[in-house]
Parts: C-alpha cells; structure tokens; sequence
C-alpha cells in the first residue's frame, strides 16, 4: 500500500531522512514514533507528496508518487490535516464535505454519492451532535474529531494523521485511538500515524517504527520496537518513567 | 433586483427618463420590439448612447471586484483582503499619474494612455509582488500580503512624488483615484467586458480549488489541489479582472470587500455559491452607489460605497457571532 524505498529527503543540504526503508501492506495499523526533530512528520510528508525526495522514492498502492498528480495521491491517501484556523465561519458539514474534494463534480460539485459518504463519516466518528455548529468555536477535541470525519470522507484506502492527539485530554485521546483501530479493523482502512505518545502507540497499535536523527531505528510489534534499551537510548529517558501497557 | 437597479440606474440622473419610458425604450432598442414612441429623440439619446453603458458598466465592474475579492479572500484566507491588496491599486494610480505627467496623448479604442498604464501598471505592481513573496519559498501567504504593502507604500511615494511634480493634471490624477463612471461609453464598456466577465468567469469554474484553500494550503494539497499552480492562476485570473476594472472605472473601494462578506453571511464559505453570488450582488451594489453617485450631482462613486460599505461592514463584523480570527 505505502511503500518508502532508500527514501532521503533534505532540507537546504541538511538532511532529514536517510535511507528509509518502510513498506506497509494494506490493512496495516502503524505508528511513528521518535523524539522531537526525528523526521516523523518529515515522512509522513513525503508519503503524501508534499516534500520531494532528495532520493530514493515513495510508492502509493504500486503507483510511484512521481506518476500521480494530487488528485492521483488524494485519491489513495487522505491526510487529516491540521487543525486550522478558518478565515470565515463555517459549519461543520461545510468542512466534512470538503473530504469529497476528490471525488465531487469539478463544476458542478457534490453529487448523491458524495453527500451519502458525508453523512456516513459524520455518522461514523460521531459528530451528528455538532451539525450546524461554527466549527471555529468548537473545541479543540470536537474540532480533531471533525477534520477525522472529513478524512474518512475523503474514503481513501489509506489514512496518515500528524500527531491527531496534540492538543486533546485524555478522554479524546482514547476515543480518536478507538476510532482508528475501528477504521482499520472494519474497514480494512490502512492507518500510518505520527504519535509524540509512546504510550498510546504501543496500546493502540500493533507495529511502532521508531525514527531517530532521521533514520529508522527500531520497526515491530511495541514490546520489541519499544523496548527499554531502545526508550532509553532514543528518547533518553528512564523507562521506569513511560509506562507501556501493551 | 438586477433589472430593478437597473432600469433604475438608466432612468435616473441630471435628466429624469420617466420609468415606463426607459423600459419602453430598451425593449424597442435592444429587443426590436415594435412600440409606439412616447419618449423623444433626446430621451432615447440619453437612455442608450449615455445611461445604458454607464449602468452596465458598472454592474461588470461591480461583479469583477466582487469575485476577485471573495478569490483573493480564499486564496490569502484572509477575510481583510480585497481586490487591491496585492499593489493592484497602487499601482494603477502610479501608472495613471505617470500618463497625466507625460506629455504624450495617444487615444485607442476611446482609451487612453491613462487607461492603459493603469492596466498596466496594476499587472505590472502584482506580479513584482508575487515574484517578490516567492523568494522565501514556503509559508508565502503572509510574505505574499506583506510583500504586497511594502510594493504598495513604495509604489504610493511614487504616485505622491507624480502628484507633486503634476501641476495642472493633479485634478485629473485626483478624479482618476477617486472612481467614477462617469466617461462611459459602448467602446469603452466592449473593451473591458471580455476581460472582467471572462476573468471573473473563469475563477467560478475554478470553485473547488478555492474551497480546497479553506483549511490552509497543506490541507488543499492533501485534498488534490495543485496548491503553486491554483494559487497562481487565481490571483492571476483576480488581479486580471481587478486590472481592466480599475483601467475603466478608476479607484472604487469596498465593494470588492464587502460583497463577498455579505454572500458568505448568507450562504456560508463554499465559492461555488460565493462566488456568483457575489458577481451578482457586487453588480447591483455598484450601479445602486452610481445611481447616488448622480443623484447627488455626480461626486465620486468611490465616496459613495465607502460611505455605504464602511459602516455596513461594521454592522457585519459586530452581528458575526464568532468574529473573525485572523
């Protein structure tokens, strides 16, 4: 499904990515973990055509990225966006709807099939409750949960998300992960996600590849990838102090 | 709405045209039907050679400015920006002023050289602009506005210096910079018309790229937009549109603000309603501010919307529940 060959990106000269290696077969749940400035979100970017390997390449659904155009990519990969602060009031279909950017009409716009997957993304993250509501003066957890319903709009066999429980309490951070194992063992949609919490990663997610300096250091089941040299060595913490309830 | 303002704009003015006549008139003239004369020669005269092209004048720029402000709104998601914001305007006054001081008179299609560097210089200030704001490279939406203001405060010390150095031609810079329609005519009008309609036409058509910039650029990509490209041609096709206008009508404000606000208030953010929404209600604001323009003795029209739209936009902006962040 996604596929990362040798794959090096650099910033002005410096690199970012060295080498990456990662192949993620559909129906996969991965996380990406690594300390602040490893080149998790950098990868993530890459994957989804926004930064231009320096070498090495990215393969979507076996179609090199190089071949596709954005809506080629949008097609085969929705990204849950950041949240964002909107320049006009808009509700919260208005921005569920625009995951069907892709698909719709390019003139005429949304078509039945496309207000059909708007409602049913609604219905499944569960945001029914917020209809009609500014999405700008939404909570930050209400706000996660909708962009989430957008991409699942977007009904692309893959799902990247930047770090999806930044900004949430605890209460929203369990429920976006249940949402995504839902997605993903219902669905079969194959899920790539950036954590800053090992913790989460290794409770919710069966794979864990662990990014360092730009390199990819450690990728397996949580127990391996995450084990207590590694959380030491990577994050340079005592590992008596994360607890991994895997 | 349209046809009201409309008949309304041609039958108002320094000369009275009674209503009934107007539509008479226009409908014997335009349509070819067969209707016995009411009016006289003078009237018909005033209504198609003088009034007509006026109105329709202004509804086409009134529609250009509205749809190049909700454009240049997406696309900088910025709800301050308006058609000039990226030098447009500066630099069609500085392109006017440089034709008021050179002594060369040159006259094609009823344009003259103040029409055509104040074209000119509108494309010429954007593009400076843009090519300005893309040195940076990524994050370009604020380098692109505050490129915009460095070029306009440069461009306006130019038009202050032409101002000074002027003499006699200050009025005409002045009346020039102030707007007006005034100096219609069916050439002027023909001319203008394809730029501005087919601009304005063409961003339409391009709707669902603008909707894609809603939640910032990295999210339009994600969504399928071609965000460089879009981009590009979006403030290309506004600042065309905001350029012929500006060559025929002069400096008219808030429109190009306001209108799109006005739509969105009702029908939300999606361009593909804003934005012809907006041409249509930006056309009748616009002959409705000329209309008054007249009716008070011909002052400026850009007087009019500012003093129409600057306190209407302040209704808006305190009725707006959320306000606006910025």
């Amino acid at each position: 499904m996604i596929r990362a060959d040798r794959l090096t990106v650099a910033y002005r000269g410096r690199p970012a990515l060295t080498d990456i290696e990662l192949h993620v077969s559909a129906g996969e749940r991965v996380a990406l973990v690594g300390p602040n400035g490893a080149g998790k979100s950098t990868l993530l970017r890459a994957i989804a055509g926004l930064v231009e390997p320096a070498a090495g390449s990215v393969e979507l659904d076996g179609t090199p990225l190089a071949r596709l155009d954005r809506m080629g990519i949008a097609r085969r990969l929705a990204v849950v966006p950041q949240l964002p602060t909107l320049p006009f009031a808009t509700t919260v279909e208005e921005v569920v709807a625009l995951g069907r950017l892709p698909h719709e009409h390019p003139i005429r716009g949304l078509r039945p099939v496309d207000r059909a997957a708007i409602a049913a993304a609604i219905d499944r993250v569960g945001v029914g409750h917020l209809l009609g509501r500014d999405a700008r003066e939404l909570s930050l957890g209400e706000r996660q949960l909708v962009l989430l319903a957008l991409a699942v709009a977007q009904a692309a066999p893959a799902l990247a998300l930047d770090e999806p429980t930044v900004h949430l309490d605890l209460r929203h951070q369990v429920e976006v992960m249940e949402l995504l194992v839902d997605l993903n063992e219902r669905d079969g949609t194959t899920i790539v996600a950036v954590l800053h919490d090992i913790g989460l990663a290794a409770h919710f997610f069966p794979r864990v590849v662990v990014l360092d300096h730009g390199r990819l250091v450690a990728d397996g089941p949580p127990p391996e990838a995450l084990s207590a040299d590694r959380i030491r060595e990577v994050f340079g913490v005592d590992p008596a102090l994360v607890r991994l309830t895997a | 709405m349209l046809a009201l303002v409309l008949v309304a704009g041609v039958a108002a003015g320094s000369v009275f045209v009674p209503p009934g006549d107007t539509v008479a008139i226009l409908a014997h003239r335009i349509l070819g039907l067969d209707i016995p004369m009411t009016w006289t020669r003078a009237e018909e005269t005033i209504v198609v050679d003088l009034r007509l092209p006026r109105v329709l004048t202004a509804m086409t720029v009134g529609a250009g400015l509205a749809v190049a402000g909700a454009t240049f709104q997406g696309v900088l998601r910025n709800p301050l920006a308006d058609p000039y914001v990226l030098g447009t305007a500066s630099g069609a006054a500085l392109g006017a002023a440089i034709a008021v001081i050179v002594p060369v008179r040159t006259v094609v299609l009823e344009f003259g050289l103040l029409h055509g560097l104040a074209f000119a210089g509108a494309l010429g200030a954007v593009f400076v602009v843009y090519r300005l704001s893309r040195v940076g490279g990524h994050g370009q939406m604020t380098s692109l506005l505050l490129t915009g203001y460095a070029v306009g405060s440069l461009l306006a010390a130019g038009l202050a210096l032409a101002m000074y150095l002027s003499g006699t031609g200050l009025r005409q810079i002045f009346t020039y910079l102030l707007g007006g329609f005034e100096a219609a005519s069916w050439v002027r009008f023909a001319t203008a018309l394809p730029l501005v309609l087919g601009a304005s036409a063409l961003m339409v058509a391009r709707a669902r790229a603008l909707n894609g910039f809603l939640l910032g650029e990295d999210a339009a990509a994600h969504l399928g937009i071609d965000v460089r490209r879009e981009r590009a041609i979006l403030l290309g096709l506004g600042s065309l549109a905001t350029a012929a206008a500006v060559a025929v009508s002069g400096l008219i404000g808030f429109v190009g603000l306001v209108a799109p606000h006005v739509v969105r208030l009702a029908v939300g953010p999606n361009a593909r309603l804003v934005l012809p929404l907006a041409a249509l209600f930006g056309a009748i604001l616009m002959v409705a501010a000329d209309l008054a323009a007249r009716l008070l003795g011909e002052i400026p029209v850009g007087v009019v919307t500012a003093v129409i739209g600057a306190p209407f936009f302040l209704v808006l902006l305190r009725r707006t529940r959320a306000g606006y962040e910025l």
